[in-house]
């Protein structure tokens, strides 16, 4: 039995001698990227939100500083801390070491619950303009989110909206029991406040207008509006009884639609599914099923969603095609699907066959069809030098989100596809620099700001850490719910509670601080093996230098994980290399602990994402 | 030294033994000797190979003298029995507990104060004994705890922190050890635990005697460029004659070495003890001509390491005094008082 005593072995053991060439190079821990990725959470968000930072902020009860520093990286705190696709989540190494990822969502949730007034910490607005004028189409999280970088500026920034308030698909697709409506009018308004030219109940019919009325620049963030629909027999003959579920949605967000009765099928596995599912059995439906064509493990939606969902008692059935809609003099009877089983593919894949089952007929009243959304800008012109793809998205430079004609920039769900309100942050971001380069008549890619990193020791004593270094070893603490009895029968009853203080701080005791890195000075090392022998993960080594797939062998615990870099060191006194599997690492700091010559050091890596406002820093 | 414990977290690939246990289960409480310090290599050294070994922490008597080293059976195999006892005293009881108990692995872990000087006398007799144990000395060649005088193990001309300079010769135990006639001896560095661990695992399963004497460099007060045992010199003038893997009788030998350099001594359990000879005239079952190898290294400021002299037949103190088979706790009322009639034999015999 091998025992990870292998750290140490001479040269003269190891097969590799020789192999010179094919040695690991000392990692460079100046790349911004190199101790970012180490930071799971922010590196899988794709607004890069400090996440261990603001958690810490929560520890000491500094919920306002948290939430800025959410705002900065993500503009929506509030309404992600409850929507949020949670991106992070899987990512969290809790995932690795233990079980259950650090609930970062519920936090940043806390954050902006318990928050006071932000008035003093938000950017000043320059009363005089800068001469250039921005238009943004559509005033989903994507376009609010570029206004909020441009206005500092002093761009003179127009919004235009074919509803009569901003906020987009979160406005008109969240349902309330997720998302209350007053979390996300302060949210919209902050930025609106900021002194956005507003043009709500304005459609625009045509970009070409738009473009004579001679803008510096235009930001496309129309999101993805159009729900697809399902072409099966029967399907024009029950149109009255068919809604396609993100219009359905918008219908009852804004009060068009109260109510619904008799028995309801959804079809979808996605989140617009479990919305749309959850808001039927609101508004007063018999019975509500959702019916997936593929496995419940596949399903698009949030594992989080599924659960809330199936926790209101709605049946989720997997694997059933629909084959067609059955009618009888005009009404909707039912629907027939397939039964099929999935089936693990060579490459990986699910492929579906017929499991053999006879057809199954499932009785409904009305189905919400919510099978995905997609791209539709009927209302761009195709000969005004902005070209789209064979899927009718834009083309466009994925570093500058610019599209064929130079003015005209695409972010959100409109750029690449449905994705999520994170994405639309993060892509905000990146156009908020390009059309400011534009406008400046600079480079778009020459002159963007660069990533940087800052690593700060956290040392503050002899074994004194300016962060909790301490492993906690809890499990994920559960968020109440709202009574059941009460939320079903209420629409605008928020399901999710949220974490109070007191659970938050709990929650919070679970993060392992990824941000605060090991950081190791060769020079300054002994070889003593403090640091081996007290790490409670196995993640240090120390071993000659061969190529990375046997020292990923060789080390004290083989590192099996190859999404998970090797820190490894220059050449030590005997000749051999420190080597660190950053996957398993807790962070807590009884390398440096042990060190006797500070040869580690627990360093704080605060890594610099760019935004228009690094301009400014 | 540090407050904080170390974590219960471990890595998730971590491995079972054949106890179920993980090696995780063999440590002890958090060390609170200085950070760097060998002997918590040392610790760690001793932690892999009882956890290698499958042995059941709690059939182990840990015992010690005073001193640094002393502390240490502390911070491992916290689940077993242990005792802390007086200065230079550790092999007096180890001596009871072994009499006491012959199926508790018996560990001494002391010093080279505390065996080179106030308990030379005790040592030199526990070799003579041959008690059944595995007598680890933690050698710093510094007396750490009383902030760094020079130790009996000190060389001569090694300097202290401040640069003063050690007048007398050392006291070398592995030398002493080899003369006195213990079955088992063996010198390693805390610093390769390669080479320790399966010594420490040979060690722990010889019967009789075994003595493995460890450099172990102390951070706060002998590792500075005058120190003849620091990490630094330790490691450019050791001289290894040989590395050697130990395997249980069931278990698989993996290690596969160029023939000619190697040799398997069979242990009387069928564990085998295999040794890879780096130097290759060397004989590890001739304690003459070890003791002479040794002491010419020694006077050319070598230090010779790895496994230096082994018997692997030797007895042990019980075979010595055909002792009785079962630990004393053991025995009932019918095994110590046999009744009036063996007394009369007894009595017969005398008249």
């Amino acid at each position: 039995m091998e025992f990870f005593v292998r750290g140490g072995e001479f040269l003269a053991d190891s097969p590799a001698v020789g192999r010179v060439a094919a040695r690991m190079k000392p990692t460079n821990i100046l790349d911004p990227n190199y101790f970012h990725k180490v930071v799971d959470c922010q590196w899988a968000c794709p607004a890069h939100t400090p996440v261990p930072e603001y958690i810490r902020l929560i520890s000491q009860e500094r919920y306002t500083e948290a939430y800025m520093l959410n705002w900065d990286s993500n503009v929506f705190p509030g309404i992600l801390g409850r929507t949020c696709d949670r991106p992070c989540e899987p990512a969290c190494r809790r995932v690795r070491t233990e079980e259950k990822p650090v609930a970062i969502c519920r936090l940043k949730r806390v954050a902006a619950d318990n928050k006071g007034d932000i008035g003093a910490y938000l950017p000043r607005v320059p009363e005089k303009k800068n001469g250039k004028r921005v238009a943004l189409l559509g005033a989903g999280p994507a376009s609010l989110a570029v206004a909020r970088d441009l206005l500092p500026f002093g761009y003179e920034v127009h919004l235009f909206e074919k509803e009569s308030a901003g906020g987009g698909f979160m406005r008109s697709q969240i349902p309330a029991f997720r998302l209350p409506v007053e979390v996300l009018d302060e949210e919209v308004e902050i930025i609106l406040n900021m002194g956005v030219e507003c043009h709500f109940d304005h459609e625009v019919a045509s970009m070409k207008a738009m473009l004579d009325e001679g803008f510096d620049a235009y930001f496309i963030g129309t999101g993805a509006p159009r729900g697809r629909d399902l072409e099966l027999p029967g399907r024009q003959e029950v149109d009255q009884h068919i809604s396609i579920g993100i219009d359905w949605l918008s219908s009852v967000a804004f009060g068009h639609t109260t109510e619904i009765t008799g028995k309801v099928i959804v079809m979808g596995g996605g989140n617009t599914a479990m919305d749309c599912c959850r808001t039927a059995q609101r508004l007063g439906a018999e019975s509500v099923s959702v019916v997936v064509r593929s496995a419940f493990e596949v399903m698009k939606a949030s594992e989080w969603e599924k659960e809330d969902a199936m926790g209101e008692g709605i049946p989720i059935i997997n694997n059933r095609p629909p084959k067609e809609f059955v009618h009888e003099n005009g009404r909707l009877k039912g629907i027939v699907f397939e039964c099929v089983k999935p089936v693990q593919g060579s490459d990986g894949r699910l492929r579906y066959e017929p499991s053999g089952e006879p057809d199954v007929f499932m009785e409904c009243d009305h189905v919400l069809m919510a099978i995905g959304q997609e791209n539709h800008c009927p209302w761009i012109e195709r000969d005004i030098g902005i070209e789209f793809d064979k899927w009718d998205c834009p083309v466009l430079d994925e570093q500058t989100l610019q599209s064929s004609n130079p003015k005209v920039f695409f972010g959100g769900d409109s750029a690449f596809g449905p994705e999520n309100i994170i994405w639309a942050s993060a892509h905000a971001h990146k156009a908020a620099i390009s059309i400011h380069l534009l406008c400046q008549g600079k480079d778009l890619r020459k002159d963007r700001p660069p990533e940087g990193v800052n690593l700060i020791s956290q040392k503050m004593g002899m074994h004194e850490w300016s962060y909790d270094s301490e492993h906690d070893p809890s499990k994920r603490y559960l968020v109440p719910h709202a009574d059941k009895k009460l939320s079903l029968s209420n629409i605008k009853m928020e399901v999710e509670l949220g974490f109070d203080r007191e659970l938050g701080a709990q929650e919070a005791q679970r993060c392992l601080n990824c941000d605060v890195q090991t950081v190791f000075t060769d020079r300054l090392c002994i070889e003593c093996d403090a640091c081996v022998d007290i790490c409670p993960m196995d993640c240090i080594s120390f071993t000659e230098n061969v190529d990375e797939t046997e020292l990923r062998q060789r080390l004290m615990a083989p590192a099996s994980n190859l999404e998970q870099d090797l820190y490894v060191s220059d050449e030590l006194g005997t000749g051999r290399v420190m080597v660190k599997d950053e996957d398993v690492c807790v962070h807590c700091g009884l390398c440096a602990e042990r060190c006797p010559t500070n040869a580690w050091d627990m360093q704080k890596s605060v890594v610099h994402i760019p935004q228009l406002g690094s301009y400014a820093e | 030294m540090t407050y904080v414990a170390k974590p219960k977290v471990h890595h998730p690939l971590l491995p079972l033994n054949d106890l179920g246990l993980t090696r995780r289960d063999y440590e002890g409480s958090v060390s609170t000797l200085c950070a760097g310090c060998g002997h918590d290599s040392v610790s760690a050294a001793i932690v892999a190979a009882c956890a290698e070994l499958s042995l059941p922490p709690h059939r182990f008597a840990k015992v010690s003298g005073i001193g640094c080293s002393s502390k240490t059976p502390s911070y491992f195999l916290n689940r077993s029995h242990g005792f802390n006892s007086v200065h230079g005293r550790m092999p007096s009881v180890a001596t009871g507990a072994n009499l006491a108990n012959r199926e508790l692995y018996c560990i001494g872990i002391s010093g080279d104060g505390d065996t080179a000087s106030i308990g030379l006398g005790q040592f030199a007799h526990i070799v003579r004994r041959r008690i059944n144990m595995l007598y680890v000395v933690d050698n710093n060649g510094t007396y750490g705890l009383t902030k760094g005088q020079f130790s009996a193990t000190n060389d001569k001309g090694s300097t202290s922190k401040k640069g003063a300079p050690n007048l007398y010769s050392p006291i070398d135990l592995v030398s002493m050890a080899l003369q006195i006639g213990a079955s088992f001896v063996a010198r390693s560095f805390s610093g390769d635990k390669r080479q320790l661990v399966p010594l420490i695992k040979a060690g722990l399963m010889h019967r009789g005697f075994a003595f493995i004497d460890v450099i172990s460099p102390c951070v706060a007060f002998n590792n500075h460029t005058g120190s003849t045992k620091s990490y630094e010199h330790v490691r450019a003038h050791s001289e290894s004659v040989m590395m050697a893997d130990y395997f249980l009788p069931q278990q698989e030998i993996t290690a596969d070495y160029a023939p000619g350099t190697m040799e398997d001594v069979r242990m009387p359990d069928g564990s085998v003890l295999r040794l890879r000879k780096i130097d290759g005239a060397y004989d590890p079952h001739d304690p003459v001509a070890a003791l002479a190898h040794v002491q010419e290294h020694q006077a050319a400021g070598e230090v010779v390491t790895g496994l230096l002299y082994v018997d692997p037949d030797a007895s042990d103190c019980h075979e010595v005094l055909d002792s009785v088979n079962r630990p004393l706790n053991s025995l009932d009322e019918a095994d110590l008082c046999p009744g009036n009639e063996a007394l009369a034999q007894i009595n017969a015999a005398w008249r």
